[in-house]
């Protein structure tokens, strides 16, 4: 009797475990393919879970629901990391052949080709072709989405990579102009030095920020179009221009706040707001700062012009959706992305991110005075990517942040420059 | 030892009449109980351990998979970066001072607690709530404590008792005392000892739970004979019952090296890299080069090589802690 019992508690509990590991499994793989296959639902995939961002992305998914109402979207967002945590989600999803829906990626040789590459994205001619979009688009744009001629990705938004914030406060006080050349911006930094203001203001806990000035700095020194020859491997990384830029950079070193390495992207614009630095190179994602989080008014509370010797040269930071090619059901992502790319659907999500929408037909109106201005300069400007957004594959990108970590505490232009042309023939741009 | 008692009388009589195998739910039932989690203890721990030692062996540094074998090419990039000798140099740095704060910090708190004062599981409590935070938590928290600016955090501190050059805490450059070796200064970076702080708060308060079980566990008769002899308090300690705290100390040792070779998020969110990778870990390095470099193989060979540090120090203790079962059974 007593065995018995014992026995059935055993099998019980056997089963029960059994039980709790089918759930597990359930869990983690199976659901989300079994959404994958009905038409009736998407996921989203991104990183945006700021404020603003997902206010946005929340906005655009109303007016695709307005659109085509018998499909639900799935926020996928995973916050941190500017985006880094979501690229490890979504590297794991793809391996797994378990993409979602559709996901955000910068436009570019960077991510977006490698998974291009690894034949993980279908192209989208067709759908271009139907929807009119290749008139609705500067071609220089739709080039940055082609490989092989085929085009892999809608865009959505267009941030500005090559900008130099200001304190036009400050400027005033001291009688100077946002620098257009580097000997212009030396000369001001020593003025602004010499009353005890920090010239520029630089962060790098992220271990990108640092990456980003240096990409500005190479841009105005060598010009767009060896910038661009350089970042898609026709032109060696050994050449004088990399070495002339890496010692501006070096030099401009100088003249920053010791403490970068403690700063996010968002404090060094703080100490620029403050009036205790002068001058702070970002993306234009510090507008929404400036504006949103700070409550500063474009042109009085904060200048702007482009990165030094970087006038007429547009760097593109672009988010872009694709269609993964592993998906059972591409019909829901295809509408998505139609409404995403779409007049109505950008002039929505736009103003709300802060930023501003690609198509040659956006309404500037809708815009604050700073997205009006980089509005024109895309229109007529040369465009160029940016190193760590999107430009150039993932492992060469961090092998420059990693040497970009050494060369900002040890100065050594030689050892970074070689450090950056062998991760260039370690893992090739072209 | 429970095993070998009950095994021990049957075991004569199954060599002598050979198996009459009948099926009973005695003997079953262990061995179906222990299955589930077998299975999943080999697919999710020793499979994976496996797989990521294979992968390790492959040329799979794109996003494009590719199995192809490639000797220790991988061991060899990683070992060649100036990061990672610096993170093998941090790792030992930091595992030091982190086991080393803990154990005498949790001692002492351990051996206040055992004067039979009042209060005595409030207090008890209060130490040990940190490890219930999250280290990210810590990290972040410490970051605004130990604030590199000369006026903020704990510098307010220092200033007001008259340092007029307080520490840069976890910006500090130096490394001491610097001696050039590969690519890399071997020393203590500084920038350490202020992330090394921030883990002794969290976890000393485990160190202390451990040595007051350990101080529990030590007979009264020992201490009351030692008095009768003459030992005063300081002798009483280190002669008769530190030497009785040696078993606490190794598991607090493996179990806190374990946790320092896989600490993460701690200095993800207080320093990240920290300047010139002062502060960067090995786990850091194998986040960024697989995640964002998409260079899984070479990730996979960070990854494999913890997994060895890791088993360097706890294989040792296993086998010792078994030999010290077998010597009881023998006796």
């Amino acid at each position: 009797m007593v065995k018995r019992s014992v026995g059935i508690g055993f099998a019980t509990l056997l089963a029960a475990s059994t039980l709790a590991l089918a759930g597990c499994g359930t869990q983690s793989a199976a659901a989300p393919a079994k959404s994958n296959n009905s038409p009736k639902q998407l996921q989203i995939f991104s990183w945006w879970t700021g404020v603003a961002s997902s206010k946005a992305l929340a906005a655009l998914d109303a007016q695709f629901n307005k659109e085509y109402p018998s499909i639900k979207v799935i926020n996928e967002a995973v916050a941190g990391g500017a985006g880094s945590n979501a690229k490890a989600v979504l590297a794991s999803r793809m391996e797994a052949n378990n993409p979602p829906g559709t996901f955000q990626v910068h436009a570019g040789r960077g991510s977006l080709y490698s998974w291009v590459q690894a034949s993980d994205m279908a192209p989208l001619n067709s759908l271009y072709k139907e929807e009119g979009w290749y008139k609705d688009y500067p071609q220089s744009l739709l080039n940055l989405l082609t490989f092989n001629g085929k085009i892999y990705a809608v865009p959505v938004d267009m941030q500005r990579g090559n900008v130099l914030w200001y304190n036009p406060t400050i400027f005033k006080k001291y009688n100077l102009t946002a620098p257009t050349t580097f000997s212009q911006f030396f000369s001001d930094a020593a003025v602004l030095k010499s009353h005890n203001i920090t010239p520029l203001a630089l962060a790098n806990h992220g271990d990108w920020e640092a990456t980003l000035l240096w990409s500005d700095v190479l841009l105005g020194t060598v010009g767009p179009q060896e910038y661009d020859a350089l970042l898609t491997g026709k032109t060696s990384w050994s050449a004088p221009g990399v070495t002339q830029s890496t010692k501006t950079f070096v030099k401009m070193l100088a003249y920053t706040n010791s403490d970068y390495t403690a700063l996010h992207w968002q404090q060094a614009d703080q100490l620029v707001a403050q009036g205790s630095a002068a001058m702070n190179v970002m993306g234009d994602w510090a507008q929404g700062y400036f504006t949103t989080d700070l409550h500063l008014t474009p042109g009085t509370g904060f200048g702007w012009a482009p990165t030094p010797g970087s006038a007429g040269t547009f760097a593109v930071v672009s988010d872009v959706f694709g269609l993964p090619s592993h998906l059972k059901n591409q019909t829901a992502t295809l509408d998505y992305l139609k409404v995403l790319g779409s007049k109505k659907g950008q002039d929505i999500f736009n103003p709300l991110k802060g930023t501003f929408s690609p198509r040659l037909d956006a309404n500037p109106a809708d815009y604050d005075a700073y997205s009006r201005s980089a509005m024109q300069s895309y229109k007529k400007d040369q465009l160029v990517l940016v190193i760590g957004q999107g430009a150039v594959n993932p492992a060469f990108t961090t092998a420059v942040n990693n040497a970009m970590d050494i060369l900002i505490s040890n100065h050594n232009v030689s050892q970074f420059v070689t450090a950056v042309a062998s991760a260039a023939q370690s893992s090739p741009l072209s | 030892m429970i095993k070998n008692a009950v095994k021990e009388p049957d075991r004569a009589p199954l060599m002598a009449r050979r198996p009459k195998w009948r099926f009973s739910w005695d003997k079953a039932s262990p061995v179906l109980v222990l299955i589930p989690s077998l299975i999943a203890l080999g697919i999710f721990v020793y499979g994976f351990i496996f797989w990521n030692g294979y992968i390790s062996l492959t040329n799979w540094n794109s996003y494009i998979p590719n199995f192809s074998f490639a000797g220790l090419k991988n061991y060899a990039a990683v070992f060649e970066t100036f990061r990672f000798q610096a993170d093998i140099r941090n790792i030992i740095v930091f595992t030091a001072l982190f086991i080393l704060g803990c154990l005498s910090l949790g001692l002492f708190l351990a051996v206040l607690i055992d004067q039979k004062i009042r209060f005595e599981s409030f207090f008890r409590s209060i130490f040990i709530f940190p490890m219930a935070i999250s280290f990210v938590a810590t990290g972040v928290i410490w970051s605004w404590v130990l604030n590199p600016q000369p006026n903020a955090g704990i510098n307010l501190i220092l200033r007001a008792l008259g340092d007029s050059h307080p520490p840069t805490w976890f910006l500090s450059p130096i490394i001491i005392p610097s001696i050039g070796l590969g690519l890399i200064k071997v020393g203590i970076p500084l920038a350490l000892v202020a992330v090394a702080i921030a883990a002794v708060w969290q976890m000393s308060g485990f160190a202390m739970a451990i040595y007051l079980a350990g101080l529990r566990a030590v007979p009264d008769e020992i201490k009351e004979a030692a008095r009768i002899d003459g030992a005063g308090a300081w002798r009483l300690f280190w002669s008769v019952i530190y030497p009785q705290l040696k078993s606490s100390t190794v598991t607090a040792v493996i179990i806190l090296t374990a946790a320092s070779l896989k600490v993460f998020g701690l200095v993800y969110a207080m320093t990240g890299p920290g300047q010139d990778f002062t502060t960067d870990m090995p786990t850091l390095n194998m986040f960024d080069t697989t995640f964002q470099g998409s260079q899984f193989a070479e990730g996979a060979a960070i990854a494999t090589i913890l997994f060895l540090l890791m088993a360097a120090f706890s294989v040792p203790y296993l086998l010792s802690v078994l030999r010290g079962e077998n010597r009881e059974e023998n006796s």
